[in-house]
Protein backbone atom coordinates (compact mmCIF):
# COMPACT_ATOMS: atom_id res chain seq x y z
CA UNK A 1 0.00 0.00 0.00
CA UNK A 2 1.10 3.27 -0.57
CA UNK A 3 2.27 5.72 2.47
CA UNK A 4 -0.84 7.84 2.88
CA UNK A 5 1.25 11.12 2.67
CA UNK A 6 1.91 9.91 -1.26
CA UNK A 7 -2.01 8.74 -1.61
CA UNK A 8 -3.32 12.27 0.04
CA UNK A 9 -0.92 14.55 -2.68
CA UNK A 10 -1.82 12.32 -5.71
CA UNK A 11 -5.29 12.98 -4.26
CA UNK A 12 -5.05 16.51 -4.50
CA UNK A 13 -2.88 16.27 -7.76
CA UNK A 14 -5.83 14.50 -9.03
CA UNK A 15 -8.50 16.34 -8.22
CA UNK A 16 -7.07 19.74 -9.18
CA UNK A 17 -6.55 18.64 -12.55
CA UNK A 18 -10.05 17.39 -12.43
CA UNK A 19 -11.26 20.85 -11.33
CA UNK A 20 -9.10 22.57 -13.81
CA UNK A 21 -10.35 20.58 -16.71
CA UNK A 22 -13.87 21.12 -15.63
CA UNK A 23 -13.90 24.93 -15.00
CA UNK A 24 -13.54 26.52 -18.35
CA UNK A 25 -16.82 24.79 -19.54
CA UNK A 26 -18.15 26.04 -15.93
CA UNK A 27 -17.00 28.96 -16.20
CA UNK A 28 -19.00 29.69 -19.94
CA UNK A 29 -22.22 28.57 -17.97
CA UNK A 30 -21.60 31.39 -15.35
CA UNK A 31 -21.10 33.78 -17.54
CA UNK A 32 -23.74 33.14 -20.17
CA UNK A 33 -26.49 32.91 -17.61
CA UNK A 34 -25.31 35.85 -15.51
CA UNK A 35 -25.77 40.12 -16.78
CA UNK A 36 -22.44 41.22 -18.46
CA UNK A 37 -21.26 42.52 -15.13
CA UNK A 38 -20.89 39.68 -13.78
CA UNK A 39 -18.57 38.14 -16.24
CA UNK A 40 -15.64 38.45 -14.00
CA UNK A 41 -16.80 38.97 -11.04
CA UNK A 42 -17.95 36.39 -8.67
CA UNK A 43 -21.07 36.55 -6.32
CA UNK A 44 -23.44 33.69 -5.48
CA UNK A 45 -26.28 36.09 -5.15
CA UNK A 46 -25.98 37.14 -8.91
CA UNK A 47 -28.81 37.63 -11.31
CA UNK A 48 -30.03 34.67 -13.12
CA UNK A 49 -31.05 35.76 -16.61
CA UNK A 50 -31.63 34.10 -20.05
CA UNK A 51 -30.80 37.47 -22.01
CA UNK A 52 -27.83 36.73 -23.46
CA UNK A 53 -29.31 33.39 -25.42
CA UNK A 54 -32.15 35.66 -26.52
CA UNK A 55 -29.87 37.81 -27.92
CA UNK A 56 -27.35 35.13 -29.30
CA UNK A 57 -30.58 33.40 -30.34
CA UNK A 58 -31.51 36.65 -32.83
CA UNK A 59 -28.15 37.13 -33.79
CA UNK A 60 -27.78 34.17 -35.87
CA UNK A 61 -29.71 31.33 -37.58
CA UNK A 62 -28.83 28.45 -35.06
CA UNK A 63 -31.79 26.42 -35.96
CA UNK A 64 -30.39 25.83 -39.43
CA UNK A 65 -27.02 25.59 -38.26
CA UNK A 66 -28.24 22.64 -36.32
CA UNK A 67 -30.63 21.22 -38.77
CA UNK A 68 -27.37 21.38 -41.50
CA UNK A 69 -25.15 19.40 -38.74
CA UNK A 70 -27.88 16.98 -37.92
CA UNK A 71 -28.59 16.40 -41.84
CA UNK A 72 -24.67 16.38 -42.63
CA UNK A 73 -23.36 14.08 -39.67
CA UNK A 74 -26.59 11.43 -40.48
CA UNK A 75 -26.10 11.60 -44.22
CA UNK A 76 -22.38 10.96 -43.05
CA UNK A 77 -22.90 7.66 -39.99
CA UNK A 78 -25.80 6.19 -42.69
CA UNK A 79 -23.29 5.81 -45.71
CA UNK A 80 -20.16 4.75 -43.42
CA UNK A 81 -22.65 2.04 -41.81
CA UNK A 82 -23.43 0.58 -45.20
CA UNK A 83 -20.04 1.02 -47.02
CA UNK A 84 -17.66 -0.23 -44.00
CA UNK A 85 -19.83 -3.33 -43.34
CA UNK A 86 -19.45 -4.23 -47.04
CA UNK A 87 -15.86 -3.71 -47.35
CA UNK A 88 -14.80 -4.90 -43.65
CA UNK A 89 -16.68 -8.28 -44.40
CA UNK A 90 -15.23 -8.66 -48.26
CA UNK A 91 -11.70 -7.94 -46.26
CA UNK A 92 -12.27 -10.43 -43.23
CA UNK A 93 -13.64 -13.44 -44.88
CA UNK A 94 -14.31 -13.46 -48.52
CA UNK A 95 -10.65 -14.94 -49.75
CA UNK A 96 -10.02 -12.75 -53.21
CA UNK A 97 -6.86 -11.88 -55.34
CA UNK A 98 -4.81 -8.44 -53.73
CA UNK A 99 -7.03 -8.69 -50.34
CA UNK A 100 -3.73 -7.52 -48.45
CA UNK A 101 -3.06 -5.03 -50.69
CA UNK A 102 -6.44 -3.29 -50.63
CA UNK A 103 -6.05 -3.80 -46.80
CA UNK A 104 -2.82 -1.44 -47.24
CA UNK A 105 -4.44 0.97 -49.35
CA UNK A 106 -7.38 1.25 -47.08
CA UNK A 107 -5.48 1.71 -43.71
CA UNK A 108 -3.29 4.57 -45.55
CA UNK A 109 -6.09 6.83 -45.02
CA UNK A 110 -5.32 6.59 -41.36
CA UNK A 111 -2.69 8.62 -41.99
CA UNK A 112 -3.07 10.70 -44.95
CA UNK A 113 -6.38 11.85 -43.82
CA UNK A 114 -8.79 13.87 -45.94
CA UNK A 115 -8.31 16.94 -43.50
CA UNK A 116 -4.95 17.03 -44.95
CA UNK A 117 -6.21 17.60 -48.21
CA UNK A 118 -8.65 20.18 -48.34
CA UNK A 119 -6.98 22.23 -51.66
CA UNK A 120 -7.22 19.22 -54.14
CA UNK A 121 -10.64 17.80 -52.58
CA UNK A 122 -12.08 21.47 -53.05
CA UNK A 123 -11.33 20.86 -56.63
CA UNK A 124 -13.02 17.96 -57.02
CA UNK A 125 -15.98 18.88 -55.40
CA UNK A 126 -15.97 21.73 -57.62
CA UNK A 127 -16.05 19.91 -60.41
CA UNK A 128 -18.88 17.71 -59.03
CA UNK A 129 -20.65 21.38 -58.53
CA UNK A 130 -21.25 19.73 -54.79
CA UNK A 131 -20.18 23.15 -53.33
CA UNK A 132 -22.57 24.16 -50.01
CA UNK A 133 -23.93 20.84 -49.84
CA UNK A 134 -24.27 18.28 -47.40
CA UNK A 135 -23.32 15.73 -49.96
CA UNK A 136 -20.37 17.62 -51.14
CA UNK A 137 -19.76 18.36 -47.07
CA UNK A 138 -19.77 14.49 -46.38
CA UNK A 139 -18.73 13.30 -49.48
CA UNK A 140 -14.78 12.80 -48.06
CA UNK A 141 -15.83 11.37 -44.89
CA UNK A 142 -17.90 8.04 -46.34
CA UNK A 143 -15.54 5.54 -46.71
CA UNK A 144 -14.14 5.55 -43.60
CA UNK A 145 -10.73 3.68 -43.43
CA UNK A 146 -11.19 3.16 -39.44
CA UNK A 147 -14.52 1.82 -39.55
CA UNK A 148 -13.48 -0.44 -42.08
CA UNK A 149 -10.80 -1.45 -40.01
CA UNK A 150 -12.42 -1.81 -37.07
CA UNK A 151 -15.37 -3.67 -38.45
CA UNK A 152 -12.88 -6.04 -40.31
CA UNK A 153 -11.36 -7.19 -37.09
CA UNK A 154 -14.73 -7.66 -35.34
CA UNK A 155 -15.72 -9.58 -38.61
CA UNK A 156 -13.01 -12.06 -37.73
CA UNK A 157 -13.93 -12.86 -34.66
CA UNK A 158 -17.14 -14.35 -35.13
CA UNK A 159 -16.62 -18.22 -35.70
CA UNK A 160 -16.23 -20.02 -39.26
CA UNK A 161 -19.07 -22.71 -38.22
CA UNK A 162 -21.91 -20.01 -37.48
CA UNK A 163 -21.23 -18.85 -41.10
CA UNK A 164 -20.81 -21.47 -42.42
CA UNK A 165 -24.37 -23.53 -40.60
CA UNK A 166 -26.48 -20.40 -41.91
CA UNK A 167 -24.87 -21.12 -45.61
CA UNK A 168 -26.11 -24.69 -45.04
CA UNK A 169 -29.35 -23.48 -44.64
CA UNK A 170 -29.24 -21.53 -48.08
CA UNK A 171 -28.40 -18.06 -47.15
CA UNK A 172 -26.50 -16.03 -49.60
CA UNK A 173 -23.66 -13.85 -48.74
CA UNK A 174 -25.84 -11.20 -47.58
CA UNK A 175 -28.24 -13.35 -46.18
CA UNK A 176 -25.24 -14.31 -43.94
CA UNK A 177 -23.69 -11.02 -44.07
CA UNK A 178 -27.36 -9.39 -42.51
CA UNK A 179 -28.19 -12.20 -40.08
CA UNK A 180 -24.90 -13.64 -38.62
CA UNK A 181 -22.33 -10.84 -38.49
CA UNK A 182 -24.00 -7.68 -38.25
CA UNK A 183 -26.37 -8.79 -34.73
CA UNK A 184 -22.88 -9.80 -33.62
CA UNK A 185 -21.46 -6.64 -34.20
CA UNK A 186 -23.51 -4.72 -32.45
CA UNK A 187 -21.42 -3.08 -29.94
CA UNK A 188 -18.71 -2.07 -32.80
CA UNK A 189 -21.23 -0.67 -34.95
CA UNK A 190 -22.45 1.35 -31.25
CA UNK A 191 -18.96 2.33 -30.90
CA UNK A 192 -17.78 3.58 -34.27
CA UNK A 193 -21.28 5.19 -34.26
CA UNK A 194 -20.93 6.97 -31.42
CA UNK A 195 -17.37 8.06 -32.28
CA UNK A 196 -18.20 9.16 -36.00
CA UNK A 197 -21.24 11.26 -34.92
CA UNK A 198 -19.30 13.11 -32.62
CA UNK A 199 -16.02 13.62 -34.40
CA UNK A 200 -18.10 15.10 -37.22
CA UNK A 201 -20.72 17.40 -35.08
CA UNK A 202 -17.13 18.82 -34.37
CA UNK A 203 -15.67 18.79 -37.60
CA UNK A 204 -14.67 22.54 -38.97
CA UNK A 205 -12.19 23.51 -41.64
CA UNK A 206 -13.77 21.07 -44.30
CA UNK A 207 -16.90 22.52 -43.48
CA UNK A 208 -15.81 25.67 -43.87
CA UNK A 209 -13.81 25.26 -46.81
CA UNK A 210 -16.86 24.02 -48.74
CA UNK A 211 -19.59 25.69 -47.43
CA UNK A 212 -20.56 29.31 -48.11
CA UNK A 213 -23.47 29.96 -47.41
CA UNK A 214 -26.90 28.99 -44.55
CA UNK A 215 -27.93 26.29 -46.89
CA UNK A 216 -25.32 23.83 -45.25
CA UNK A 217 -23.36 25.15 -43.41
CA UNK A 218 -22.71 23.19 -40.04
CA UNK A 219 -22.91 24.79 -36.02
CA UNK A 220 -19.18 24.96 -35.90
CA UNK A 221 -19.10 26.87 -39.19
CA UNK A 222 -21.65 28.91 -37.91
CA UNK A 223 -19.83 29.21 -34.40
CA UNK A 224 -16.61 30.93 -35.63
CA UNK A 225 -18.30 33.08 -37.85
CA UNK A 226 -20.17 34.16 -34.71
CA UNK A 227 -17.63 34.13 -32.33
CA UNK A 228 -14.93 35.76 -34.33
CA UNK A 229 -13.41 39.07 -32.61
CA UNK A 230 -13.95 41.14 -35.86
CA UNK A 231 -18.31 40.75 -35.28
CA UNK A 232 -17.53 42.30 -31.94
CA UNK A 233 -20.25 40.24 -30.32
CA UNK A 234 -19.86 40.27 -26.34
CA UNK A 235 -18.14 37.38 -24.40
CA UNK A 236 -20.87 36.50 -22.54
CA UNK A 237 -23.17 36.18 -25.55
CA UNK A 238 -20.88 33.92 -27.41
CA UNK A 239 -20.68 32.06 -24.18
CA UNK A 240 -24.15 31.66 -24.99
CA UNK A 241 -24.36 30.82 -29.01
CA UNK A 242 -21.22 28.41 -28.11
CA UNK A 243 -23.78 26.83 -25.24
CA UNK A 244 -26.66 26.42 -27.60
CA UNK A 245 -24.21 25.21 -30.50
CA UNK A 246 -22.40 22.30 -27.98
CA UNK A 247 -25.73 21.73 -26.10
CA UNK A 248 -27.56 18.80 -27.95
CA UNK A 249 -24.43 16.64 -28.00
CA UNK A 250 -23.12 17.74 -24.64
CA UNK A 251 -26.86 16.80 -22.98
CA UNK A 252 -27.06 13.48 -24.60
CA UNK A 253 -23.32 12.76 -23.53
CA UNK A 254 -24.13 13.79 -20.18
CA UNK A 255 -26.99 11.18 -20.06
CA UNK A 256 -25.11 8.44 -21.98
CA UNK A 257 -21.12 9.17 -20.59
CA UNK A 258 -20.74 5.35 -19.40
CA UNK A 259 -22.04 4.52 -23.03
CA UNK A 260 -20.09 6.96 -24.73
CA UNK A 261 -16.54 6.58 -22.44
CA UNK A 262 -17.41 2.29 -23.26
CA UNK A 263 -17.68 2.81 -27.31
CA UNK A 264 -14.32 5.24 -26.72
CA UNK A 265 -12.56 2.54 -25.25
CA UNK A 266 -14.18 -0.16 -27.36
CA UNK A 267 -12.76 1.56 -30.37
CA UNK A 268 -9.77 2.51 -29.19
CA UNK A 269 -8.55 -1.39 -28.03
CA UNK A 270 -8.88 -2.45 -31.68
CA UNK B 1 -18.01 -20.64 -58.39
CA UNK B 2 -14.52 -19.50 -57.27
CA UNK B 3 -14.59 -16.77 -60.11
CA UNK B 4 -18.21 -15.92 -59.16
CA UNK B 5 -17.14 -15.34 -55.38
CA UNK B 6 -14.24 -12.94 -56.64
CA UNK B 7 -16.31 -10.86 -58.07
CA UNK B 8 -18.72 -10.73 -55.37
CA UNK B 9 -15.45 -9.41 -53.18
CA UNK B 10 -15.11 -6.78 -55.54
CA UNK B 11 -18.73 -5.74 -55.82
CA UNK B 12 -18.86 -5.32 -52.14
CA UNK B 13 -15.49 -3.07 -51.79
CA UNK B 14 -16.58 -1.09 -54.82
CA UNK B 15 -18.21 1.90 -53.00
CA UNK B 16 -15.78 2.11 -50.11
CA UNK B 17 -13.50 1.76 -52.73
CA UNK B 18 -14.31 4.48 -55.27
CA UNK B 19 -14.47 6.62 -52.48
CA UNK B 20 -11.44 6.45 -50.52
CA UNK B 21 -9.73 6.41 -54.01
CA UNK B 22 -11.27 9.79 -55.00
CA UNK B 23 -10.99 11.50 -51.60
CA UNK B 24 -7.78 9.91 -50.21
CA UNK B 25 -5.59 8.30 -52.77
CA UNK B 26 -5.39 10.07 -56.36
CA UNK B 27 -5.44 13.87 -54.49
CA UNK B 28 -2.61 12.65 -52.87
CA UNK B 29 -1.40 12.12 -56.47
CA UNK B 30 -2.76 14.95 -58.16
CA UNK B 31 -1.16 17.38 -55.35
CA UNK B 32 2.16 16.26 -56.87
CA UNK B 33 1.01 17.17 -60.72
CA UNK B 34 -0.95 20.75 -59.46
CA UNK B 35 2.02 21.80 -57.60
CA UNK B 36 4.01 21.47 -60.58
CA UNK B 37 2.44 24.25 -62.29
CA UNK B 38 1.71 28.09 -62.08
CA UNK B 39 -1.63 29.08 -60.79
CA UNK B 40 -3.85 30.40 -63.89
CA UNK B 41 -4.39 34.18 -63.62
CA UNK B 42 -7.51 35.79 -65.71
CA UNK B 43 -7.69 34.18 -69.03
CA UNK B 44 -4.66 32.66 -69.48
CA UNK B 45 -4.51 28.79 -68.58
CA UNK B 46 -1.65 27.81 -65.62
CA UNK B 47 1.76 27.49 -67.10
CA UNK B 48 3.99 24.53 -66.37
CA UNK B 49 6.46 25.77 -63.85
CA UNK B 50 8.50 22.78 -62.52
CA UNK B 51 9.64 22.75 -59.49
CA UNK B 52 9.29 26.41 -59.38
CA UNK B 53 6.87 26.25 -56.45
CA UNK B 54 9.35 24.57 -54.67
CA UNK B 55 11.93 27.02 -55.00
CA UNK B 56 9.85 29.79 -53.75
CA UNK B 57 8.93 27.96 -51.00
CA UNK B 58 12.74 27.56 -50.01
CA UNK B 59 12.69 31.34 -50.37
CA UNK B 60 9.27 31.83 -48.06
CA UNK B 61 9.86 32.61 -44.45
CA UNK B 62 6.31 32.42 -43.78
CA UNK B 63 6.19 28.68 -44.77
CA UNK B 64 9.97 28.12 -42.57
CA UNK B 65 8.32 30.18 -40.02
CA UNK B 66 5.21 28.05 -39.99
CA UNK B 67 7.31 24.92 -40.20
CA UNK B 68 9.29 25.82 -37.22
CA UNK B 69 5.93 26.66 -34.94
CA UNK B 70 4.64 23.31 -35.84
CA UNK B 71 7.51 21.65 -35.21
CA UNK B 72 7.55 22.98 -31.70
CA UNK B 73 3.99 23.06 -31.27
CA UNK B 74 4.30 19.44 -31.42
CA UNK B 75 7.40 19.10 -29.22
CA UNK B 76 5.33 21.63 -26.61
CA UNK B 77 1.66 19.45 -26.94
CA UNK B 78 2.21 15.90 -27.52
CA UNK B 79 4.51 14.37 -24.60
CA UNK B 80 2.87 17.23 -21.82
CA UNK B 81 -0.31 15.87 -23.06
CA UNK B 82 0.58 11.59 -23.21
CA UNK B 83 1.73 12.70 -19.80
CA UNK B 84 -0.96 14.24 -18.46
CA UNK B 85 -3.50 11.31 -20.05
CA UNK B 86 -1.23 8.81 -18.65
CA UNK B 87 -1.78 9.88 -15.14
CA UNK B 88 -5.56 10.50 -15.92
CA UNK B 89 -5.71 6.93 -16.63
CA UNK B 90 -3.70 5.75 -13.68
CA UNK B 91 -5.69 8.08 -11.16
CA UNK B 92 -9.15 7.43 -12.81
CA UNK B 93 -8.20 3.11 -12.83
CA UNK B 94 -7.58 3.06 -9.10
CA UNK B 95 -9.66 3.24 -6.37
CA UNK B 96 -9.81 7.34 -5.52
CA UNK B 97 -13.04 8.65 -4.19
CA UNK B 98 -15.09 10.18 -7.29
CA UNK B 99 -13.36 8.87 -9.76
CA UNK B 100 -16.86 8.84 -11.80
CA UNK B 101 -16.78 12.39 -11.50
CA UNK B 102 -12.82 12.57 -12.11
CA UNK B 103 -13.56 10.73 -15.61
CA UNK B 104 -15.85 12.77 -16.56
CA UNK B 105 -14.04 15.94 -15.28
CA UNK B 106 -10.90 15.24 -17.36
CA UNK B 107 -13.27 13.44 -20.59
CA UNK B 108 -15.54 16.26 -21.43
CA UNK B 109 -12.98 18.91 -22.84
CA UNK B 110 -12.85 15.65 -25.94
CA UNK B 111 -16.74 16.11 -26.59
CA UNK B 112 -16.48 19.76 -27.15
CA UNK B 113 -15.45 21.29 -30.82
CA UNK B 114 -12.32 23.51 -31.01
CA UNK B 115 -14.59 26.58 -32.25
CA UNK B 116 -16.44 25.77 -28.65
CA UNK B 117 -13.19 25.71 -26.74
CA UNK B 118 -11.35 28.94 -28.71
CA UNK B 119 -14.44 31.04 -27.99
CA UNK B 120 -14.38 30.61 -24.62
CA UNK B 121 -10.49 30.27 -23.85
CA UNK B 122 -10.07 33.74 -26.17
CA UNK B 123 -11.95 35.08 -22.96
CA UNK B 124 -9.25 33.89 -20.87
CA UNK B 125 -6.75 35.10 -22.95
CA UNK B 126 -7.64 38.75 -23.05
CA UNK B 127 -4.92 41.22 -22.03
CA UNK B 128 -7.33 43.89 -19.37
CA UNK B 129 -10.53 41.72 -18.27
CA UNK B 130 -9.13 38.28 -19.39
CA UNK B 131 -9.42 35.55 -16.26
CA UNK B 132 -5.62 34.83 -16.63
CA UNK B 133 -4.18 38.03 -16.12
CA UNK B 134 -7.09 38.78 -13.38
CA UNK B 135 -5.41 35.91 -11.89
CA UNK B 136 -2.07 37.17 -12.48
CA UNK B 137 -2.84 40.56 -11.22
CA UNK B 138 -4.18 39.73 -7.98
CA UNK B 139 -0.52 37.87 -6.82
CA UNK B 140 0.62 41.22 -8.25
CA UNK B 141 2.37 40.06 -11.08
CA UNK B 142 2.17 41.91 -14.17
CA UNK B 143 -0.45 40.93 -17.33
CA UNK B 144 0.68 38.66 -19.97
CA UNK B 145 -0.65 39.63 -23.87
CA UNK B 146 -1.07 35.91 -24.49
CA UNK B 147 -2.20 35.97 -27.92
CA UNK B 148 -0.83 39.65 -28.94
CA UNK B 149 2.64 39.12 -27.96
CA UNK B 150 4.85 36.87 -30.77
CA UNK B 151 6.65 35.07 -27.28
CA UNK B 152 3.76 34.24 -25.68
CA UNK B 153 0.96 33.43 -28.24
CA UNK B 154 2.10 29.77 -29.37
CA UNK B 155 2.64 28.89 -25.95
CA UNK B 156 -1.47 30.09 -25.29
CA UNK B 157 -2.31 28.17 -27.73
CA UNK B 158 -0.66 25.21 -26.46
CA UNK B 159 -1.97 25.53 -23.23
CA UNK B 160 -5.16 25.39 -24.52
CA UNK B 161 -4.75 22.04 -27.12
CA UNK B 162 -2.72 20.45 -24.13
CA UNK B 163 -5.68 20.90 -21.96
CA UNK B 164 -8.47 19.73 -25.39
CA UNK B 165 -6.30 16.59 -26.24
CA UNK B 166 -5.25 15.00 -22.50
CA UNK B 167 -8.62 13.42 -21.78
CA UNK B 168 -9.09 11.84 -25.93
CA UNK B 169 -5.90 10.13 -24.63
CA UNK B 170 -6.54 9.01 -21.68
CA UNK B 171 -9.41 7.28 -22.92
CA UNK B 172 -6.56 5.24 -24.99
CA UNK B 173 -4.48 4.53 -22.05
CA UNK B 174 -7.73 3.35 -19.48
CA UNK B 175 -8.72 0.70 -22.49
CA UNK B 176 -5.30 -0.66 -22.27
CA UNK B 177 -4.89 -0.70 -18.20
CA UNK B 178 -8.11 -2.22 -17.85
CA UNK B 179 -7.31 -5.20 -20.01
CA UNK B 180 -3.99 -5.81 -18.39
CA UNK B 181 -3.60 -9.23 -16.44
CA UNK B 182 -3.94 -8.83 -12.96
CA UNK B 183 -2.06 -11.53 -12.19
CA UNK B 184 1.50 -9.97 -12.79
CA UNK B 185 0.33 -7.49 -10.33
CA UNK B 186 -0.59 -10.38 -8.01
CA UNK B 187 2.75 -11.68 -7.96
CA UNK B 188 4.56 -8.16 -8.22
CA UNK B 189 2.76 -7.72 -4.58
CA UNK B 190 3.88 -11.22 -3.57
CA UNK B 191 7.41 -10.28 -4.10
CA UNK B 192 6.80 -6.32 -2.14
CA UNK B 193 7.76 -4.63 -5.55
CA UNK B 194 7.30 -0.68 -4.64
CA UNK B 195 4.62 1.27 -6.81
CA UNK B 196 7.05 3.07 -8.53
CA UNK B 197 9.16 -0.10 -9.39
CA UNK B 198 5.32 -1.82 -10.66
CA UNK B 199 5.00 1.10 -12.76
CA UNK B 200 8.25 1.30 -14.28
CA UNK B 201 8.85 -2.10 -14.78
CA UNK B 202 5.53 -4.07 -15.45
CA UNK B 203 3.08 -1.28 -16.29
CA UNK B 204 4.98 1.18 -18.40
CA UNK B 205 6.20 -1.51 -20.87
CA UNK B 206 3.18 -2.84 -21.01
CA UNK B 207 1.45 0.01 -22.40
CA UNK B 208 4.18 0.72 -24.74
CA UNK B 209 2.33 -0.45 -27.70
CA UNK B 210 -0.61 1.99 -26.68
CA UNK B 211 2.13 4.62 -26.15
CA UNK B 212 2.71 4.19 -29.69
CA UNK B 213 -1.13 4.43 -30.53
CA UNK B 214 -1.01 7.82 -28.92
CA UNK B 215 2.44 9.07 -30.31
CA UNK B 216 1.03 8.45 -34.19
CA UNK B 217 -2.52 10.02 -33.13
CA UNK B 218 -0.87 12.72 -30.71
CA UNK B 219 1.72 14.29 -33.66
CA UNK B 220 -0.86 13.67 -36.43
CA UNK B 221 -3.44 15.83 -34.55
CA UNK B 222 -0.71 18.23 -34.11
CA UNK B 223 -0.71 18.55 -37.78
CA UNK B 224 -3.94 18.11 -38.69
CA UNK B 225 -6.24 20.52 -36.10
CA UNK B 226 -5.91 24.27 -37.06
CA UNK B 227 -9.67 25.13 -36.27
CA UNK B 228 -8.78 27.08 -33.10
CA UNK B 229 -5.87 29.51 -35.00
CA UNK B 230 -9.22 30.69 -36.87
CA UNK B 231 -10.82 31.89 -33.91
CA UNK B 232 -7.66 33.51 -31.27
CA UNK B 233 -4.77 34.44 -33.83
CA UNK B 234 -5.46 33.44 -37.19
CA UNK B 235 -1.86 32.54 -37.30
CA UNK B 236 -0.75 36.08 -35.98
CA UNK B 237 0.67 38.31 -34.51
CA UNK B 238 3.19 38.25 -37.58
CA UNK B 239 2.92 34.81 -38.50
CA UNK B 240 4.05 33.95 -34.36
CA UNK B 241 1.58 31.22 -34.69
CA UNK B 242 0.94 30.58 -38.26
CA UNK B 243 0.57 26.36 -38.51
CA UNK B 244 1.42 24.48 -41.85
CA UNK B 245 -2.35 23.11 -42.70
CA UNK B 246 -3.34 26.70 -41.94
CA UNK B 247 -0.99 28.36 -44.43
CA UNK B 248 -1.72 25.62 -46.84
CA UNK B 249 -5.88 27.31 -46.30
CA UNK B 250 -4.42 30.71 -46.59
CA UNK B 251 -2.39 30.35 -49.77
CA UNK B 252 -5.56 28.38 -51.37
CA UNK B 253 -8.29 30.35 -50.29
CA UNK B 254 -6.89 33.40 -49.06
CA UNK B 255 -4.49 33.75 -51.34
CA UNK B 256 -5.68 32.06 -54.08
CA UNK B 257 -2.74 29.97 -55.16
CA UNK B 258 -3.76 26.49 -55.03
CA UNK B 259 -0.67 25.45 -56.17
CA UNK B 260 1.47 26.95 -54.27
CA UNK B 261 -1.01 25.43 -51.88
CA UNK B 262 -0.55 22.27 -53.61
CA UNK B 263 3.05 22.58 -52.82
CA UNK B 264 2.98 23.28 -49.47
CA UNK B 265 0.22 20.28 -48.98
CA UNK B 266 2.61 17.15 -50.29
CA UNK B 267 5.79 18.72 -47.90
CA UNK B 268 3.15 18.44 -45.35
CA UNK B 269 2.24 14.63 -46.71
CA UNK B 270 5.72 13.95 -46.89
CA UNK B 271 6.74 14.98 -43.23
CA UNK B 272 3.50 13.26 -41.77
CA UNK B 273 4.78 9.56 -43.42
CA UNK B 274 8.34 10.08 -42.40
CA UNK B 275 6.85 11.13 -38.95
CA UNK B 276 5.09 7.81 -38.97
CA UNK B 277 7.80 5.54 -39.63
CA UNK B 278 10.58 6.99 -37.81
CA UNK B 279 8.10 6.44 -34.44
CA UNK B 280 7.05 3.50 -35.62
CA UNK B 281 10.82 1.86 -36.25
CA UNK B 282 12.01 3.78 -32.74
CA UNK B 283 8.99 2.34 -30.64
CA UNK B 284 9.15 -1.40 -32.24
CA UNK B 285 12.68 -1.64 -31.35
CA UNK B 286 11.82 -0.93 -27.70
CA UNK B 287 8.85 -3.31 -27.25
CA UNK B 288 10.94 -6.29 -28.90
CA UNK B 289 13.95 -4.94 -26.26
CA UNK B 290 11.70 -5.66 -23.46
Amino acid sequence: MMPTFTRTLSFTAAWALGLAWIFPLLYAFWAAFHPSEYATRFDLLAPLTLEHFVTAWQQAPFMRYMFNTMMITGLILSFQLVLCTLAGYALARMPFKGRSLLFGLVLLQLMIVPEILIVENYRTLAKLELIDTWLGVGLPYMASAFGIFLLRQTFKTVPQELEDAARLEGCSWLGVLWKVYVPLAKPTYLAFGLVSVSHHWNNFLWPLVVTNTTNSRPLTVGMAIFGAPESGVDWPVICAGTLIAIGPLLIVFLIFQRRFLQSFMHAGLK
Amino acid sequence: MNRFNQLYAWLMLLPALVLLLAFTHIPALTTLWHSLFFPARGRNPSEFAGLENYRSMLDDAVFWQAFHNNLWYAIGTVPTSMALALAMALWVNSKISGRAALRLAYFTPTMLPMIAVANIWLFFYTPEIGLFNKILNSVGLTGINWLGDPNWALISLMLMTIWKESGFFMIFYLAALQSLNKDIYAAAAVENASPLYVFRRITLPLLMPTTLFVLVNAVLNAFKLVDHLFILTKGGPNNATNLLLYYIYENAFSFFDSNYAAALTLVLLILLILLAVVQFLLVERRIHYR
